[in-house]
């Protein structure tokens, strides 16, 4: 893969894509969105599934979209995408597809069709905006939503304060289809973030980033903290940023991993509910996971 | 040049689908639809057919690509049978609503559960309202045909709908017959590349598709795409004729009359069961009874005009369903009944429910329904849903 242009604030396009649309104040994902059409161009076709973000920009008649652009059925996002991949193929016409989709339209209902298309090895990117529940239908719990966050299904309860299961590890479970290339990212490093939307543009082959997302609406956090607060878990290495490349894991990014996730959770009225006791479950769950990074990845 | 082949139902259809040159084609195996799909693979693999072949994880995938590639303006093709059915039926209305002229190969099948995978049509009874134009075949060649047909159909721009081709399962999909397979060079000539839609994603004007419309303007949507799905009647009338005139082969149009114009007992068929009737009927007309069949081609839209003015000299109508609407009766039958009322024809009409899960419609269960319909004097008189040849006590 060639080395690609270094983008950043001064070189990236001042084209809009995305516009207009009615995304809540601070909405990471439509930042995310915003920013990697930018780096796709607008000659891309893009695939998303009703969720936030089909939801808030293909309202008849207003279309916020300037490239073509697909909602699919909800668990159909990287089906569709490769339907209009072959399609265009077929009628010999050299553009690039790419789907968008949420943390449930990915993790829960679009793992199988993802899996397909990833295995079927034709070149599309997949990009996972993840905000860690089902937001478009009211911050219920999906298989990102982290552990011990308190969500409309797994409310903070006299016996269960949350939800009691770590997040799905989806960028692994991409990685193990030998896909071309891999990511994850996070708005707060929005940089990082367009590099290796860029890589996946290059890429020969299937391409999947997973972007972490924050939504203000369904954490309970003001909106100007978005950036703060997905640049923060980044830092204290509750998420990570890391790459998958010709077959190899690669760390982007070394945490602070004797930092406090206090400033990252009580930001959130998400977490509010939660006692030492989950914090320092939260922080167990943090050192094994990234034992095991350092261990293999480094 | 044509030439004949010894082919079954599914083999029917795949060359079908190679003569109309579709660019992608996205399936999924399902009994009995799998020696359609292993065709048409075979053509691609062996560069017969120049198309991208989407070896899809689900039936779901399968309908979802097809949307993809035919939101792009690709001629695209899919088939699938019973659960597989089922399982992208949330993909149907989808596809109808985008107007999206996919063609779909259906295997009729028997729904699970009791587990069976032979033929009856209780699938694709359940997805009578997606918007998908409904087609039924009798035999080998119409398969063939009508897969051709149907792409000429769906690209209408009058129509701009998707089309199922419904085999019944084994009966059609799994029978070798003899089959003149048109010339390459003629189909083309019948069925040219398909031009995409306006509405279509392209590069010049990009488009958003599949959209929300609120309740300001959903039903407006709905209703427009109600309306044209009928032009599908009227449309596939003159794709019969201008078929015949290139190939030789009519079926009729929406429906076929069988020794109908005079006759006094009318049975309403769908699939394969019409050629043991024709068979009846020629028995019973040797022997001076005025027996007479409809062939009901086309199921979706229903073709009320057509199918009111083929029964009206008629003194009983039986229709026979190879599925049940439990809870009512056969569908086949509420929408015929439906479309007689509406025009003022107090007919008496009988449900004859059979083949169910593969079972058999015999010879001797047709005699047996025109007799029942030769002596009824009013619907009144006996219970209007009858079934045959079942092993137990009713």
């Amino acid at each position: 893969m060639s080395q690609p242009v270094k983008i950043n604030a001064r070189t990236i396009t001042k084209d809009e894509y995305f516009y207009g649309h009615k995304a809540c104040g601070g909405c990471g994902e439509s930042l995310a969105l915003r920013l990697a059409l930018k780096v796709i161009g607008e000659d891309a076709y893009l695939s998303l599934p009703a969720g936030c973000m089909a939801a808030v920009s293909f309202i008849y008649p207003n279309m916020a979209f300037k490239q073509n652009a697909i909602i699919t059925p909800f668990a159909s996002t990287a089906a569709v995408a490769t339907g209009v991949a072959a399609g265009l193929k077929a009628l010999n016409k050299n553009k690039l597809s790419v789907g968008f989709a949420g943390d449930g339209g990915t993790a829960d209902i679009g793992i199988q069709a993802l899996s397909g298309a990833i295995d079927r090895g034709e070149k599309f990117i997949y990009i996972c905006t993840d905000n860690e529940a089902y937001m478009n239908t009211g911050i219920q719990k999906s298989g990102l939503t982290p552990f011990g966050a308190s969500t409309t299904t797994t409310p903070a309860g006299k016996v269960i304060r949350g939800n009691v299961k770590p997040k799905k590890n989806m960028f692994e479970i991409v990685a193990a289809h030998g896909i071309a290339y891999a990511a994850t990212a996070s708005v707060g490093y929005l940089e990082d973030f367009m590099m290796k939307v860029q890589k996946a543009k290059e890429a020969n082959g299937p391409a999947y980033i997973h972007v972490f997302s924050p939504c203000p609406t369904g954490w309970g956090h003001e909106s100007d903290k978005t950036i703060e607060i997905a640049k923060e878990v980044v830092d204290n290495g509750l998420w990570y940023l890391a790459e998958f490349e010709n077959g190899k894991f690669k760390l982007n990014k070394t945490p602070k991993l004797d930092s406090d996730v206090r400033l990252y959770l009580n930001a959130q009225s998400r977490f509010k509910h939660l006692t030492d006791d989950d914090i320092r479950e939260i922080e167990a769950l943090r050192e094994e996971k990234w034992e095991r990074l350092i261990k293999e990845w480094s | 040049m044509s030439r004949n082949a010894f082919l079954n139902g599914n083999e029917a259809v795949a060359y079908g689908v190679k003569l109309s040159r579709p660019n992608v084609v996205a399936a999924y195996p399902i009994t009995p639809q799998t020696k359609a799909v292993e065709k048409i693979s075979s053509f691609v693999q062996n560069g017969e057919l120049d198309c991208e072949y989407m070896h899809v994880e689900s039936e779901h995938s399968a309908m979802a690509c097809s949307i993809g590639a035919s939101s792009v303006g690709a001629r695209t093709f899919t088939a699938t049978s019973s659960q597989g059915l089922l399982y992208m039926a949330e993909c149907l209305p989808y596809a109808s609503g985008a107007r999206l002229p996919i063609v779909m190969m259906n295997a009729n099948r028997s729904l699970a559960t009791p587990w069976n995978i032979y033929g009856d049509q209780m699938d694709t009874m359940f997805l009578l309202n997606s918007g998908w134009v409904q087609i039924f075949v009798e035999d080998a060649q119409e398969a063939l045909d009508v897969t051709i047909q149907s792409f000429k159909l769906a690209e209408d721009v009058r129509v701009m709908a998707p089309v199922m081709v419904n085999l019944d399962g084994f009966v059609l999909t799994h029978t070798y017959e003899k089959v003149s397979i048109p010339s390459q060079e003629a189909v083309d000539q019948y069925l040219p590349p398909f031009k995409p839609s306006a509405h279509m994603m392209n590069d010049e004007e990009p488009m958003s598709m599949c959209i929300t419309a609120g309740n300001q303007h959903n039903m407006e949507f709905k209703i427009k795409q109600h309306q044209e799905l009928f032009n599908a009647l009227h449309v596939f009338e003159e794709i019969d004729h201008s078929f015949n005139e290139k190939f030789g082969r009519s079926y009729g149009g929406v429906l076929e009359g069988y020794q109908n114009e005079d006759a006094d007992y009318l049975l309403v068929t769908t699939g394969s069961v019409t050629g043991t009737a024709r068979v009846v009927v020629d028995e019973l007309r040797s022997k001076g009874v005025k027996a007479g069949i409809i062939k009901l081609r086309v199921v979706r839209p229903f073709p009320k005009e057509a199918m009111v003015r083929s029964v009206a000299g008629a003194k009983a109508i039986g229709i026979i369903d190879k599925n049940i609407s439990f809870g009512y009766e056969g569908t086949i039958y509420t929408n015929v009944n439906s479309a007689l009322l509406q025009r003022g024809l107090n007919l008496i009409t009988l449900n004859f429910i059979g083949g169910i899960g593969g079972r058999d419609i015999t010879k001797q269960n047709i005699e047996e329904m025109f007799e029942k319909l030769s002596t009824v004097s009013t619907s009144e008189a006996v219970d209007a849903v009858s079934y045959y040849n079942v092993r137990c006590s009713l």
